[in-house]
């Protein structure tokens, strides 16, 4: 019960209190860029969880079962990079061959997300963490699901801004960025929240 | 010195070297095959995936080329001919000819010629301003001005002057992605052998619409009498123009009280 619960508070706590993209500022180039139509934000979002889940399952043992017991942290961040992008391209060739539907749906994304920085960043987060195996997990599956829900309330948002009437000077970039910037203080409010739900 | 200088090299080394092998491997075992004729026809499509040729996209076209020979070769609008030769000699079969169309706007009401009743601040898109009390022109058949039209064109055929869409007839492909876009259904794809159209759309009564727009079409039938081929008809107080029978003499035109009738003859 006491580790479901510690499972439970990660999970949220990755999601809410501290999201990827509103709080921790990772994966801003997707979050820009793919958030424009609802249907290839929601995409994306589920390319980047299963790859999140699946690198950070490669990940975490050759940090702890490799790296750790020679004292070779320092190549953390140049096999990570390697692992996932070599990952990423494993996972596409499979999809293509044996599951084409979902090719066809995340076939664009998963390049993209080869180097996406939300990506390396949850994996270091949870060595830097000091988290277990199955909390990494969590904490991989959290952070993909916080992804998700900033790229799906931002494509809402995205779409109220394009009919609007904007002044010219802020059309485009500008009031997306300013967008973004007030939904990341909405986010800010989530601060506690996790704390107040398991007292 | 091993610890510290060589293990770090053989530890990246070795997992550069194991990720190719696997990748290798990968793309040898789980190829996958690509029609290479599919590949041929898709590329020869032009790509605009507007659904001119009946099929969602030029992907379903080109598959639908492929898989099955009754598909006719020269569906595809916007290519024209030069689409439709390729794709036959891809396919190995007779070229046949494309029929070319082009979008026309059945609508007049510019600033000249007609007021907006409101003045409308919501959303800039047509759809939405028709939505509210059917636009805000004075007539509810009107070209509500806002340009959806214009954002769904690939070809930058067709643009809004002095409130009104106007198509460019030399770029027009007659795809057909603007006139599902229209909410008023003012777009029409007619052939594009007939230079002579209505540009009105208003079925309401002649003294109303002359009231509300100085050129729209009142349904007077001085067309219907001058027309020596019988090609005009004027039903429920809008003329329409049947190409099979219309010879583009123009003679209609020049009869028009409030030039409705339009031609691309003089240009």
């Amino acid at each position: 019960m006491e580790t479901f619960k510690s499972l439970l508070v990660i999970l949220i706590t990755a999601i809410l209190t501290q999201n990827f993209i509103l709080n921790k500022f990772l994966g801003i180039c997707p979050f820009l860029g793919v958030s424009k139509k609802l249907d290839s934000s929601v995409g994306m979002s589920v390319a980047v969880i299963f790859v999140m889940l699946m690198s950070t399952a490669v990940t975490w043992p050759i940090q702890t079962y490799l790296l750790d017991p020679y004292n070779l942290g320092y190549l953390q961040t140049v096999i990570f990079i390697l692992i996932i992008a070599a990952l990423v391209q494993l996972i596409e060739i499979i999809l293509k061959k044996y599951i084409p539907a979902l090719h066809q749906a995340l076939g664009v994304y998963l390049p993209l997300i080869t180097t996406n920085c939300a990506v390396l960043g949850v994996t270091i987060l949870n060595i830097t963490e000091g988290y277990g195996f199955w909390e990494s997990m969590v904490n991989s599956l959290g952070a993909g699901l916080g992804f998700m829900l900033a790229m799906v309330l931002f494509s809402g948002v995205r779409s109220r801004a394009e009919s609007d009437q904007i002044p010219s000077c802020f059309k485009g970039m500008p009031i997306t960025l300013i967008a973004a910037s007030i939904v990341a203080v909405a986010f800010m409010g989530f601060n506690g929240v996790v704390d107040g739900l398991f007292k | 010195m091993f610890d510290n200088y060589i293990l770090p090299v053989l530890i990246i080394a070795g997992a550069g070297l194991l990720c190719a092998v696997v990748l290798v491997v990968a793309s040898k075992f789980m190829a996958v095959k690509v029609d290479e004729r599919y590949a041929k026809l898709r590329g020869a499509l032009p790509g605009v995936n507007c659904g001119a040729c009946g099929y969602s996209g030029c992907d379903q076209y080109a598959k639908a080329l492929n898989e099955d020979p009754n598909v006719k070769t020269n569906l595809c609008v916007p290519g024209a001919d030069a689409v439709s030769r390729e794709i036959s000699s891809i396919l190995g079969v007779d070229f046949a000819d494309v029929e070319e169309q082009y979008a026309i706007v059945k609508c007049g009401g510019n600033c000249h010629s007609t007021e907006y009743i409101m003045d409308y601040e919501g959303p800039q898109t047509c759809e939405a301003c028709n939505a509210f009390f059917q636009g805000r022109s004075s007539c509810s058949h009107a070209c509500l001005g806002f340009g959806d039209c214009v954002a769904e064109c690939k070809y930058d055929a067709i643009h809004v002057i002095d409130g009104v869409a106007y198509v460019d007839k030399d770029k027009c492909v007659g795809c057909g992605m603007c006139a599902r876009k229209c909410p008023n259904h003012l777009i029409q794809i007619i052939d594009a052998r007939s230079h002579v159209y209505v540009g009105c759309s208003s079925h309401d009564k002649g003294a109303y619409t002359r009231k509300v727009c100085k050129s729209g079409c009142i349904g007077c039938k001085k067309c219907e009498k001058t027309c020596p081929s019988g090609a005009i008809t004027v039903d429920n107080n809008l003329a329409s123009v049947d190409p099979a029978k219309c010879t583009n003499c123009g003679a209609c035109v020049a009869v028009c009280p409030t030039g409705a009738i339009k031609s691309h003859l003089e240009d």
